[in-house]
């Protein structure tokens, strides 16, 4: 059955930049108000969600040409990583650092490999997130 | 490592050599390599027999493990000695006769030489071992190469039959054996044995003293075939004979023998020790030689035999474990006499029953059969093996001018002491040592005439017989000579080996420097154990001629009194009775695992509440519930209950997500702002998957479920709420500690992030959060394989 979502397609395609806008924003404001990495990767992943209901599996695939599992791998390895670096500089395992610079567009802004971790984190979650829907949508 | 521990490795070592000679050297037969083994270790064992006169034992010490006091020392004195002989000797003379007995064409003969090498050297280890720990593991060898052995035609059932048998009765006393060399070693504080013996007084009173006797009672017994545990040796004889004549008539079985000679010095002393060996030990004598009478093949007779006489030696051992009672210190000497018979039987019977099972092996491999029935007037066919027959059954049956004799009369000399001395009722022993002498001397004769006298029935038979070659006669020829060498000169092995030997069992009965008076001597006056022997003679006879008449009554025993009966039923019925216990529980159902799961936890979890009385309620520092709240959790329950009711999944599927819905609002109200949000985005993905899920799935059956299922099903559910409620109150209420979370109040001093919960996250306990991701990922990974994995399997089909 072909039915016309132009209405769904047109909203998605604006609603997609106000939720990936929204996501980022979360991911990034978590060290200071509610949020983080977490809840951030799901947001991202309802967002790619959406353009997967309003669209087809294959034009997702086409525009966004990645492999999601490999997304989450390398959030795991940069959670792991961010441990290690920790290791190299001679600290305990997942030692956080933080230092807050003024930069010229930002102001003061703080930054650390929290972040990094938070980041790690985020992919790990958009990743596994989007590789299951993508393995059950598949085999329907 | 010294040149006695050597030795005793010797056997093992040499085993590596064995497979090489089988296959690089096949037109030689393996057993001739093998043969320097036995003769060198005899060698070495009786170039020690000069130092046996005087009364330093050698002692040679090798640290193991240290740290748990298990040293390999190894200890020679007058009992090693003989035993060590002993195994040496007749396994020279076993090995010899296999070379003619086994065919080098036919047979594995790596694998029969290295079971055999193996099982020698853990014998030696037995009876040299000091260390209780060392002498288990040789203990335990000698099963399992016994196992093997009995084995050795593995393609036969009743090979397997026998060898599984032997192995679960050995192995359990083994174990039993084990368990009392522990509390023994625990009681003592060491495990070698000489210490043991030296802190005798000390260990007495321990309360560990008498299981650890029972136990390692246990184990002689089941490994010396003793009543009830008789049952193996008669299936081991499906072994090759050259086995059955070294391991189950001259070696293995008594091991038993020895542990308990070498214990003596501990438990002698004891009541107990003497009563229960010494009526075991009449009993399995008694029960032996009457079960041999009904036996038709020549080996069960034997291996029947073989229980008696051990039954036998351990009576004696039993009695003279009395010279080291207080209350007997009188008769002391009088008592060692028993403990002397016993050994002078050992060695006497080692020696006439090796030979006769190697005539018996001689019969088989040249008439086809050891059927009883089958064979007879084998006399003018087979001269040799009739001669020695004779000796070796007529010294069983304990007849002049054969050593039988003389180890039989000082064995009446021991039950008789022991009636004199001992309550009135001890008449009993007498009288059962002497009728089972008489079933003695009616099986010996049956095991003499009705092979080689009476008619030649040549049709019965598969060969036509005939001599056997010299080389299978050598053996028991040695052997045979040795008995008659015995009674003529007695004396010869009488001060050399069997007083040393009476001085390990008996050590602390001598002053130094005194040595036991030992005379063996085969006319020693008209008096009570001739008579007994006498009468043995002519009552023997008389039931031997009137056979026919009286062996009825073998048929008229219930067959429930079978031992073998209630060991095949004991081992079908546990076989039986486990896999229904399995059965009954592990059903397959999750729904009754989960019933378990459950109720353990009500039970382990509630019980321990209830027994610690740990309820308590203390509404002091509860918070004040408003309005809204209330209303909340209400409609949380009502969402819940709605679940539990509806019948369509679907409908259940809402009332979940309207349950985690709600929960979110929840931690709005109570101020989890990360929490809500990520409550409401996880609840939507999982009510999404559910969806997903079940749309596939077909509609929710009614199920009938049966009402008494349904009872217990609300029972366990309304118990673990029960019990979690009031555990949740109570440490509610119990508040012991401080909490912690003053300390991340300062995140942003500490972390440089204001959001406490995100700074506990990524920075205080971000070792969690990378788990977690890595669960995740997992998790996405599992679900990706599972539905590839299923799809590509299913192509390919």
């Amino acid at each position: 059955m072909k039915f016309s979502d132009l209405i769904l397609q047109t909203a998605a395609k604006v609603l997609v930049f106000i939720i990936m806008t929204f996501s980022i924003y979360i991911l990034f404001a978590g060290h200071h108000n509610p949020g983080g990495g977490f809840i951030g990767g799901l947001i991202t992943a309802s967002a790619l969600m959406l353009l997967y209901i309003a669209f087809d599996a294959e034009t997702i695939q086409e525009i966004i040409p990645v492999d999601f599992k490999i997304i989450g791998a390398i959030g795991v390895l940069m959670a792991l990583l961010t441990g290690i670096s920790a290791v190299v500089v001679d600290s305990a395992f997942l030692t956080q650092v933080y230092k807050y610079v003024d930069l010229p567009l930002l102001g003061k802004t703080g930054i650390g490999t929290a972040l990094v971790f938070d980041l790690g984190v985020y992919l790990a979650v958009v990743g596994t997130t989007m590789t299951i829907i993508r393995s059950i949508s598949e085999d329907m | 490592m010294s040149l006695l521990h050597f030795a005793v490795l010797l056997p093992f070592l040499y085993t590596v050599f064995v497979p090489l000679f089988f296959k690089k050297v096949p037109r030689i037969h393996t057993g001739w390599f093998v043969l320097i083994v036995p003769l060198l270790l005899f060698v070495y064992f009786a170039a020690h027999f000069p130092l046996q006169s005087g009364s330093t034992p050698l002692f040679q010490s090798f640290s193991w493990i240290p740290s748990l006091g298990i040293r390999f020392d190894l200890h020679l004195d007058g009992l090693s000695m003989l035993f060590a002989l002993i195994i040496t000797g007749i396994g020279f003379l076993v090995i010899i006769y296999s070379i003619y007995y086994m065919s080098k064409d036919r047979e594995a003969l790596h694998n029969f030489y290295i079971y055999l090498l193996v099982f020698m050297g853990a014998m030696l280890g037995i009876v040299l071992s000091d260390n209780l720990m060392v002498l288990y593991v040789f203990w335990e060898a000698t099963s399992v190469s016994s196992f093997l052995l009995i084995a050795y035609w593995y393609q036969r059932k009743r090979s397997r039959y026998g060898a599984q048998k032997a192995m679960l009765i050995t192995v359990t006393g083994g174990f039993a054996m084990l368990l009392g060399f522990l509390m023994l070693g625990s009681a003592a504080g060491t495990f070698s044995i000489r210490e043991i013996i030296g802190m005798k007084e000390a260990i007495v009173n321990d309360s560990l003293f008498i299981p650890a006797m029972l136990l390692v009672m246990l184990g002689a017994f089941t490994k010396s075939a003793q009543f009830p545990f008789h049952i193996w040796l008669p299936d081991a004889m499906e072994a090759p004979t050259p086995i059955s004549a070294y391991l189950h008539s001259a070696t293995m079985v008594k091991a038993g023998v020895y542990l308990i000679a070498r214990m003596t010095p501990v438990f002698g002393g004891h009541m107990s020790w003497f009563w229960i060996i010494t009526i075991v030990g009449i009993v399995t004598l008694f029960w032996g030689a009457f079960m041999a009478i009904r036996q038709f093949d020549l080996k069960a007779l034997l291996a029947y035999s073989t229980i008696s006489q051990l039954g036998l030696i351990m009576s004696l051992l039993g009695i003279g474990s009395l010279a080291l009672h207080t209350n007997y210190e009188a008769q002391a000497m009088l008592f060692s006499g028993a403990i002397l018979a016993a050994i002078f039987h050992l060695f006497n019977h080692s020696i006439f029953k090796g030979s006769l099972f190697m005539v018996v092996g001689i019969l088989d491999h040249e008439t086809g059969t050891r059927d009883i029935r089958k064979l007879g007037g084998l006399l003018s066919l087979m001269p040799v093996s009739f001669s020695l027959t004779i000796i070796g059954g007529l010294s069983m049956a304990g007849l002049p001018p054969f050593s039988g004799f003389l180890s039989k009369e000082m064995f009446f000399t021991g039950v008789l002491t022991a009636y004199r001395h001992i309550d009135q009722w001890v008449i009993l022993l007498p009288i059962a040592a002497w009728l089972a002498s008489v079933f003695t001397f009616v099986y010996c004769l049956v095991f003499v005439f009705k092979t080689f006298t009476g008619t030649y029935r040549p049709e019965r038979l598969d060969k036509k017989p005939h001599e056997a070659p010299f080389g299978m006669l050598i053996s028991p020829i040695v052997l045979a000579t040795l008995v008659l060498v015995i009674f003529f000169f007695p004396n010869l092995i009488s001060y050399s080996l069997l007083e040393p030997a009476m001085r390990s069992i008996l050590p602390t009965l001598l002053q130094p420097g005194e040595v036991f008076e030992v005379h063996i001597q085969a006319w020693h006056g008209f008096n009570a154990e001739l008579i007994m022997t006498i009468g043995i003679v002519v009552m023997g006879t008389l039931l031997y001629k009137t056979y026919k008449k009286w062996s009825d009554i073998y048929y008229e025993l219930p067959r429930k009194f079978d031992f073998n009966h209630l060991y095949d039923q004991g081992l079908t019925g546990a076989e039986r009775w486990s896999g229904r216990i399995t059965n009954s529980y592990m059903n397959g159902y999750l729904h009754n695992y989960l019933s378990y799961i459950f109720t353990f936890v009500i039970v382990v979890v509630g019980g321990s509440f209830v027994l610690q009385q740990a309820f308590a309620i203390d509404p002091s520092t509860n918070a004040i519930i408003e309005w809204h709240e209330y209303l909340l959790a209400a409609s949380i329950a009502v969402s819940a209950g709605f679940v539990l009711f509806v019948n369509s999944r679907l409908t259940s599927i809402i009332g979940v997500g309207a349950v985690g819905y709600l929960v979110s609002l929840l931690f709005v109200i109570f101020r989890a702002p990360d929490l809500a949000l990520t409550q409401l985005v996880v609840e939507t993905i999982t009510t999404a998957l559910f969806l997903l899920c079940f749309y596939f799935l077909p509609k929710l059956k009614t199920e009938i479920v049966r009402v008494r299922v349904k009872i217990s099903n609300l029972l366990i559910s309304i118990g673990v709420g029960t019990v979690f409620t009031l555990v949740g109150i109570s440490a509610q209420s119990t508040n012991p500690f401080k909490p912690i979370s003053h300390f991340f109040l300062n995140s942003y001093e500490l972390s440089g992030a204001r959001n406490m919960v995100n700074s506990i996250l990524v920075d205080f306990r971000a070792f969690d959060t990378m788990l977690e991701s890595v669960v995740l990922f997992t998790a996405g990974i599992g679900v990706y394989t599972l539905i590839k994995l299923r799809k590509s399997r299913g192509e390919k089909r």
